[in-house]
């Protein structure tokens, strides 16, 4: 039995992508539970918002890039987040004003405010298709591993190798910085508080003299700050391709529920199972086994499903949790 | 006051005509006038129309789902590809050896699959226990694998250049229309049954997720219907042009009205599909229409304006919104057939959820919730526009940048031009909802 | 919660609507100017107040409430006389077609909920009056939202006040009782420091000892120099601690007294108070 080996390739294939693709699938399923907790609907136009603001984040890097502006070992696309969000934030402000704000007037019921991120998603679909095109662009530059696989070989002498690319470990460390600052913002601040007050009854928050217009901006800001960056944690890591952030939509509204829909923390928790039993299910175990059961020689890959049915994963996940827990993993607190 | 209502009333009886009445003028200058705006072809004309046709049940579907019962269905595109699986199964001719080499193994397979789950839910409803449930499921899974691996393999490759695929029954093509409906009720029960089922409903999400997985199935079992290999030959319920060009009596009879062969062949064919489609979208309204006068519509009326008094009289909500989400569904499978019918093309990759949810979506919202002929409206408007905001994008964008002299931008804005569509609908849904959120044709 | 829109459409739909927690009132109303005051004004008064829901028909005729520095005002009456309909006219919460709301030698009839509790008024509602996911202590705080000073000293007499939610101060508010609930949220109004307190029917559901119990503490507050109006089932209870009542009758003033002066009018008796 080799456990230092079987331990690598599960570190390599299974934990350390699952990290990843959790913590971009953790901050996207904020968004979404933001936007249900305070606005009270599902916003269809997250993911479309996910790539517009990647594709500002895109053209700004490329232009940092013409004037010969780099970030160093780090990706230049960092410089240009900030930009990236700020732009992403007054598009949807503007979105707000033009849509939405006419319907909280009214005190629509939510359904309409579904139909009209329906609309919404078209609109930044085309906006984001304008802008930077239909095409799959990689935009990640700066050192590209952290580890790779023959230093790893060289420093342990196992036969097996690590690979800890830099994009990876950025996508984890800046998502928990965001959400440790999300956390500390909702649970800490006064205007953190204002938004979970008004998620928990709207009358009574404008009778304690909170400015609801004031929380709804708050709420579309920070759901624009968390798309773009988890938008562009996902591109970086990946590549960018505007209809992929449509489909990831499945996975982050999978996450959100799955954690219990308004609860940040459920989101986070949502993000990860999903990430981790994505890729677990789709992975082929069959080197891992064969390390840890020495002589055995399956015929098949050992993987449960193929990796193009990695959605049916997150689908699964989600309809096991409403089956056995209908308001999700995480109840009480709520935003 | 009773003057009031009876303008108002009088207004909504010419509405409906007028409206038809306006779109179908589009179509004429779309047959008849060659400019910017309008191809002046009547084979570009009916070809829209066509497709405009197979939108309509779609969205009469949704329609039946969201008009009647307040059901918020995301998963079309999944309901679309699940009946245009039927013309590939049942309709293409058999493959030769692809029964032989694993159809068997093939269909137990999917039988050990089924009977797994069945299994699982009974284990888990007479014992309660997750353990006795879950080795239910491991086991059957375990069976189902080795079953399932080999035949696929041998099916594949079974003469992979040209098949590959189990073949179909060889039955005529309008009995799979009927088929895509059942393939996509059943569909629809299974994931109806589990999100309907739910102390409130999860059925937006379950849709969603029904939809990509039933699409990533069709794309990636290639057994089934090739895969992203596409399936080209589906038998047509019409004529073929080159049999018509052939045809010495009707290149005389195009000639009498003026037209050339080719062009009249065509327009022949186009014909006698929208006569088809005519037949089967009037068939569903009319029973869609009944249905809805019928002591189960008013029922289901009920239940949508007060779920709560209906539920204290008795009326089981999850069973009746069970039973509309299914026939709802099925309405689309048939729709879903009928477009690869017309197509005469299975191609997987082209079962973009935007194109054929959400834009289905705002042929319902246009045409006015609950209200069949406003889906048809919507729907085949909201198709026209479609179509021809890809041309009139382009040409609108030539027109306003024509004073800009040449530069990358003005090239990339041209480009562009034909995403407008996408800004397009999102805007007309937009208005839609906030100027007219009834509808074109509101809801009596 | 039906929509002239599309009905109940797609309301049951929990994974694309979330129904908890909806608001009723329009948050995104201006507020129009202030106006003077009238000589000889009560500390509140809402005066001739005509008016209804949005576009609705009018629920209060030619109303007048008031309520003077130091005192308890309480408004009773039957079943949909209007009563929560009145405190909620005076906080502006519905279309006054005619009358005028002054508060403190000031006419705030233009202005909108949000300032009014800028204003001076503190609104417990009759339900949902809590934060039900947020801590007792951050109830409070919320309460205290509109304040820029150091609100600990407010926050320690509210406990004073209510030593039985002090003791709970780290629990969501939610998985409070009935009473407790109550007091959490009289409790929030307290922490703006209001120049008046409007309870609608705070003693709603609540056992009879909690409900002593409350009207002793609602005495305690009114005695500390702060003015009470409040809306109340219990006409009899009320009537007794109340310096002034009014017996509302289909959105009008029926009876305007002392509660000493209404116990003894043989009318209120008669059909308000069960002989």
């Amino acid at each position: 039995m080799d456990i230092a080996n079987a331990l690598v390739v599960f570190l390599n294939f299974v934990f350390i992508p699952a990290a990843a693709y959790g913590a971009q699938l953790a901050l996207g399923a904020l968004g979404v539970t933001l936007v249900y907790g305070i606005l009270r609907f599902s916003n269809f136009a997250h993911g479309d918002t996910m790539a517009f603001g990647t594709g500002t984040v895109i053209l700004l890097t490329w232009g940092l890039q013409a004037m010969g502006i780099s970030a160093g070992p780090l990706p230049t696309a960092l410089i240009a987040l900030p930009f990236g969000i700020a732009l992403t934030a007054l598009l949807v402000l503007g979105t707000d004003r033009a849509v939405y704000r006419f319907y909280r007037k009214q005190k629509a019921a939510p359904i309409i405010l579904v139909m009209a991120s329906v609309g919404v998603m078209f609109v930044m679909n085309g906006l984001t298709r304008v802008l930077i095109g239909v095409d799959e662009y990689r935009f990640d530059d700066g050192a590209r591993f952290i580890m790779d696989v023959r230093t790893f070989r060289e420093m342990t002498g196992l036969p097996e190798g690590l690979a800890l690319r830099s994009t990876q470990a950025l996508t984890v460390g800046v998502a928990l910085v965001v959400m440790v600052a999300l956390f500390w913002f909702l649970n800490r601040t006064k205007s953190g508080k204002a938004m979970r007050a008004y998620s928990d009854n709207e009358d009574l928050a404008l009778l304690s003299g909170i400015d609801p217009e004031r929380v709804v901006r708050l709420t579309w800001i920070i759901a624009a700050g968390l798309a773009t960056i988890a938008g562009t944690l996902y591109g970086l890591d990946k590549s960018f391709k505007a209809f992929n952030y449509f489909q990831i939509l499945l996975p982050i509204f999978a996450a959100a529920i799955v954690g219990g829909l308004g609860n940040p923390l459920g989101a986070i928790a949502g993000g990860f199972l999903v990430a981790f039993s994505e890729v677990a299910v789709t992975y082929p175990w069959v080197r891992v086994v064969g390390y840890l059961v020495p002589g055995y020689e399956p015929s098949g890959l050992m993987q449960l499903l193929g990796t193009e049915y990695k959605f049916a994963v997150s689908f699964v996940i989600l309809i096991v949790v409403l089956l056995f827990r209908p308001t999700g993993l995480f109840r009480g607190k709520s935003v | 006051m009773a003057t009031n209502r009876q303008a108002a009333s009088s207004s909504s009886r010419w509405r409906a005509p007028v409206l038809f009445a306006v779109l179908a003028v589009l179509f004429v200058l779309e047959g008849t006038v060659r400019n910017s705006m309008f191809s002046g072809s009547w084979n570009t004309s009916l070809a829209i129309l066509n497709m405009g046709l197979i939108s309509a049940i779609t969205a009469l579907g949704v329609n039946m789902q969201w008009g009647y019962a307040g059901l918020f269905n995301v998963g079309v595109v999944g309901f679309l590809a699940m009946g245009a699986l039927a013309p590939v199964l049942v309709s293409l001719p058999p493959v030769e050896g692809a029964w032989a080499a694993g159809g068997t193994r093939l269909m137990g397979a999917l039988l050990v699959g089924l009977g797994t789950l069945a299994m699982a839910k009974l284990a888990w409803t007479r014992t309660r226990s997750g353990i006795a449930t879950t080795a239910v499921l491991i086991a059957g899974f375990v069976a189902y694998r080795w079953l399932f691996d080999p035949a696929v393999v041998a099916i594949e490759a079974n003469n992979p250049a040209r098949h590959g695929n189990i073949g179909g029954l060889g039955l005529p093509v309008l009995l799979s229309w009927a088929v895509g409906g059942l393939f996509a009720a059943a569909a629809a029960w299974a994931i109806g049954k589990v999100a309907l089922g739910l102390r409130s409903d999860y059925l937006a999400i379950a849709t969603l997720g029904i939809g990509e997985i039933i699409v990533a199935v069709m794309k990636n079992e290639n057994w089934l219907a090739r895969g992203v290999m596409n399936i080209t030959s589906i038998p047509r319920p019409v004529a073929q042009e080159v049999d018509l060009q052939n045809n010495p009596d009707f290149v005389e009879f195009a000639s009498s009205w003026g037209f050339a062969a080719a062009e009249a062949s065509g327009i022949w064919v186009k014909l006698s599909y929208m006569s088809l489609f005519l037949v089967v979208l009037l068939a569903i309204i009319l029973l869609a229409e009944l249905a809805l006068k019928s002591p189960w519509g008013r029922m289901m009326r009920a239940i949508r304006d007060n779920e709560t008094a209906a539920e204290a009289m008795g009326k089981d909500v999850t069973r009746r919104h069970l039973q509309v989400f299914i026939l709802g569904s099925a309405v689309i499978g048939v729709a879903g057939a009928m477009m690869v019918t017309l197509d005469g093309l299975l191609a997987p990759t082209s079962y973009n959820p935007l194109r054929y949810t959400f834009l289905i979506w705002v042929m319902v919202i246009v045409g006015g919730s609950g209200n069949n002929w406003g889906a048809v409206l919507g729907a085949v408007t909201i198709w026209f526009l479609w179509i021809k905001a890809e041309v009139w994008g382009p040409a609108l964008f030539a027109l306003l940048t024509a004073p800009l002299p040449d530069s990358a931008f003005k090239s990339h804005l041209l480009d562009s031009a034909p995403h407008m569509r996408f800004i397009a609908m999102g805007l007309v849904l937009l208005l839609v909802l906030r100027f007219a959120p009834r509808g074109l044709l509101p809801e009596k | 919660m039906s929509d002239t829109t599309f009905g109940n459409r797609g309301n049951r739909d929990a994974s694309v609507v979330n129904p908890k927690g909806r608001g009723t009132i329009d948050g995104t109303r201006r507020s129009g100017p202030l106006g003077p005051g009238q000589a000889g004004d009560p500390f509140l008064i809402g005066e001739a107040m005509t008016g209804g829901y949005g576009k609705g028909a009018d629920i209060l005729h030619d109303c007048t409430i008031a309520v003077e520095q130091g005192q308890i005002a309480v408004i009773v009456g039957p079943n949909g006389a209007g009563k929560s309909t009145a405190m909620k006219a005076i906080f502006g919460m519905l279309n006054l077609r005619q009358g005028s709301v002054r508060l403190n030698g000031q006419d705030i009839t233009a202005l909108n909920p949000q300032d009014r509790v800028k204003a001076g008024m503190g609104f417990v509602p009759q339900v949902n009056n809590i934060f039900p996911s947020m801590t007792v202590e951050e109830n409070l705080e919320m309460g205290a939202y509109i304040r820029r000073d150091d609100i600990k000293a407010t926050m320690a007499q509210v406990y004073d006040l209510f030593p039985a939610v002090a003791a709970k101060r780290r629990q969501a508010a939610g998985e409070l009782s009935g009473g407790q609930r109550q007091q959490v949220a009289v409790g929030r109004a307290l922490m703006t420091q209001p120049k008046v307190l409007m309870l609608d029917e705070p003693t709603a559901g609540v056992s009879p000892i909690v409900m002593d119990e409350l009207f002793d503490r609602i005495i305690a507050i009114a005695r500390g120099g702060l003015p009470v109006l409040m809306v109340e089932q219990n006409a009899r209870q009320a009537m007794m601690i109340a310096d002034k009542a009014y017996v509302l009758v289909q959105g009008a003033n029926a009876h305007t007294g002392t509660g000493e002066e209404l116990m003894k009018n043989d009318e209120v008796r008669r059909t308000f108070l069960g002989g």
